[in-house]
């Protein structure tokens, strides 16, 4: 049985403390009234932060058709107002998601090692069941974002408000879909679904340990069968719902697969950074450099899966260059280009460079290493799938935006190992549980 | 120069690598095993070095890469400038996306063909090449362990004999 260490509960306590100061004086210090905004960008531009003016005006009429120039002005301030209180929300949001995800890629990888019946992995399913006991936390928590947002507590989603949907037809169109009903029910629906299989999966694994036959075992290989056919579809839409529709005019038909290269490679970091912990604390005493070894391969073939459908996304837009698809990419590439370029750095060349050599990936302080870069590149990506939408080029990486961190990291770390006190680390009487103890390459 | 060599023939893989094994624990320098099939961990067994061809593979990859840059800088870009996609930059970086898939299947054809090369050279297999193997049932069902003898061949035919081998002959060996 492991016992959480206190000096990681209390290291994940002062996370969510400091994290939690931080995103309050990010909301705190939102403006409330369009001067106070006004006043904030001036500042800013006189402290040497010279940002073109134009860009704003470009990015800001790609997102919303207003018509008459005369209204323009005062728009754009509203615009403006709406951005910077959406920075806060938007840090909270990418920071809410990214951990939720880590855990919903998590028991994606679960769910296949369950359903291929693997034998290398059965000594790891206690490590994964425990990251995805993250997955009810984190799923309120971003239930309750989306629900505040459908009540119009930040301007996340142009697409919740009435007035904006009453001027656009490209919106009215989708409305059958878009309406924040049927988008909070599909969001009950996927949740709902996920916690299910996560909680029934795991009542099964630990009833494994004390049955006397294989049958929880199958029944757990079947379950796990049929929810990758509902994650799949549900994770494609959640992707959509969620993140493709900040942007509500445009659309990507491989979005989904995109959303879930990043959490599935996120996902599988995180398995392994948990694992070579636990290892350096002694315990997992069976699990061997063999696992660690397959685990940083997933890492190195995923990440490159990840580059294959950013490019895949990229390049056909970037090829056929219609308006209405292009402007997602000019937006990230005119006020993005750290985040956008680095994302590809951390995620793509460093992973391709630091894991290709066999040995390096048996090298624990090295996974560690590479995967803590990993996660902050995925960071990133989510961060560039949001914030262009809702705060254009107000964007900044500062105390909201690594309180947000902070404080879903401590959750996330605190959730995780109390969940992996719960349970012996190393399944009882699963059929495959000798092979993986065996497991070598 | 020829050398002296014995030969021992063994019947199965398991009595092989025992054999192997015995033989590397009495320090006798093992040349060569001859067998029908890979056999697994075999290379350990006989303290092979471990292959180097990842990193030929890495390098080949390099080449590769460079090779489509140039290749498609001088076609698309100098030799005959190219409006890719309606968007007449031309320039090789403004277009680079066009060129991604070309750089990227480059780099695997020459890491890939390269490398099968730079393996049966190193394997010295070439075309015409007479073949090494002493015995042709070792393409049938039987494996050959051949030593180098060093004024020493009753010992080690005693020690090969005690090994489980099937036959055990000593012959003049091409080097």
């Amino acid at each position: 049985m492991y016992t959480f260490s206190n000096k990681l509960r209390i290291g994940s306590f002062i996370a969510m403390a400091v994290g939690l100061i931080f995103l309050g004086i990010g909301f705190m210090s939102a403006p409330s009234t369009v001067e106070e905004a006004k006043a904030m960008v001036a500042s800013a531009h006189d402290g040497g932060h010279g940002e073109g003016h134009a860009e704003e005006v470009v990015s800001h009429g790609e997102e919303q058709g207003h018509g008459a120039e005369a209204a323009h002005d005062t728009s754009h301030d509203e615009h403006l107002l709406h951005q910077l209180q959406n920075r806060p929300w938007s840090a909270l949001y990418v920071a809410a998601f990214f951990f939720f995800m880590i855990a919903l890629g998590v028991l994606a990888f679960y769910a296949i090692q369950r359903a291929a019946q693997a034998g290398w992995s059965p000594l790891l399913f206690r490590v994964m069941e425990g990251i995805t006991a993250y997955l009810v936390p984190g799923g309120i928590i971003v239930f309750v974002i989306l629900v505040l947002s459908v009540l119009h507590m930040n301007h996340m989603f142009v697409w919740m408000d009435a007035e904006t949907v009453a001027h656009d037809e490209l919106l009215q169109g989708k409305s059958g879909y878009l309406n924040p009903t049927f988008f909070l029910v599909r969001a009950a629906i996927f949740l709902g679904g996920w916690i299910f299989y996560r909680e029934y999966s795991r009542k099964l694994s630990l009833a494994q340990d004390e049955a006397t036959d294989n049958s929880n075992f199958v029944k757990n290989f079947r379950w796990s069968a049929g929810f990758l056919v509902f994650y799949l579809v549900t994770e494609s839409m959640m992707s959509w719902d969620w993140i493709m529709s900040l942007d509500p005019h445009w659309f990507s038909t491989l979005f989904g697969w995109y959303v879930f290269a990043s959490m599935f490679v996120s996902g599988i970091t995180v398995i392994a950074m948990v694992t070579v912990y636990l290892k350096s604390k002694g315990y997992l005493e069976n699990v061997n450099n063999s696992h660690i070894h397959d685990l940083a391969k997933f890492m190195f073939g995923i990440s490159i899966f990840w580059t294959y459908l950013w490019f895949s996304q990229f390049m056909l837009i970037w090829y056929a260059d219609i308006p209405e698809e292009v402007t997602y990419y000019v937006a990230r590439f005119q006020d993005y280009k750290l985040p956008f370029f680095g994302m590809l750095v951390m995620n793509f060349i460093f992973p391709l460079l630091v894991l290709m050599n066999s040995d390096y990936k048996r090298v624990n302080w090295f996974v560690i290493m590479t995967g803590i870069v990993v996660l902050l590149g995925h960071y990133l990506d989510i961060f560039n799938m949001v914030m262009p939408a809702t705060v254009g080029d107000q964007w900044f990486i500062g105390l909201p935006e690594i309180g947000g961190i902070l404080f879903f990291g401590g959750l996330f770390v605190f959730w995780v190992f109390t969940a992996l006190t719960k349970a012996p680390l190393q399944p009882k009487r699963n059929p495959f549980i000798e092979e993986s103890r065996h497991f070598h390459y | 120069m020829a050398s002296k060599v014995i030969q021992a023939l063994y019947n199965d893989d398991d009595i092989l690598m025992h054999a192997v094994k015995k033989v590397r624990a009495e320090h006798h320098h093992i040349e060569e095993v001859y067998t029908p099939f890979p056999v697994h961990g075999l290379d350990k067994a006989m303290g092979l070095e471990g292959t180097r061809i990842a990193i030929t593979s890495f390098m080949y990859g390099c080449l590769g890469l460079a090779v489509a840059v140039v290749m498609m800088n001088y076609i698309m870009i100098e030799d005959w400038p190219q409006d890719i996609g309606g968007k007449p930059s031309f320039s090789y970086l403004d277009n680079m996306p066009a060129f991604v898939p070309i750089m990227f299947e480059m780099t695997v054809f020459f890491a890939a063909h390269l490398m099968v090369i730079t393996f049966y050279l190193r394997s010295r297999m070439w075309p015409f090449k007479k073949a090494e193997n002493p015995d042709k049932r070792t393409t049938d069902d039987h494996f050959l362990m051949e030593i180098g003898i060093h004024d020493n061949e009753k010992e080690l035919a005693d020690l090969l004999w005690e090994t489980g081998a099937v036959e055990v002959k000593v012959t003049e060996k091409e080097s």
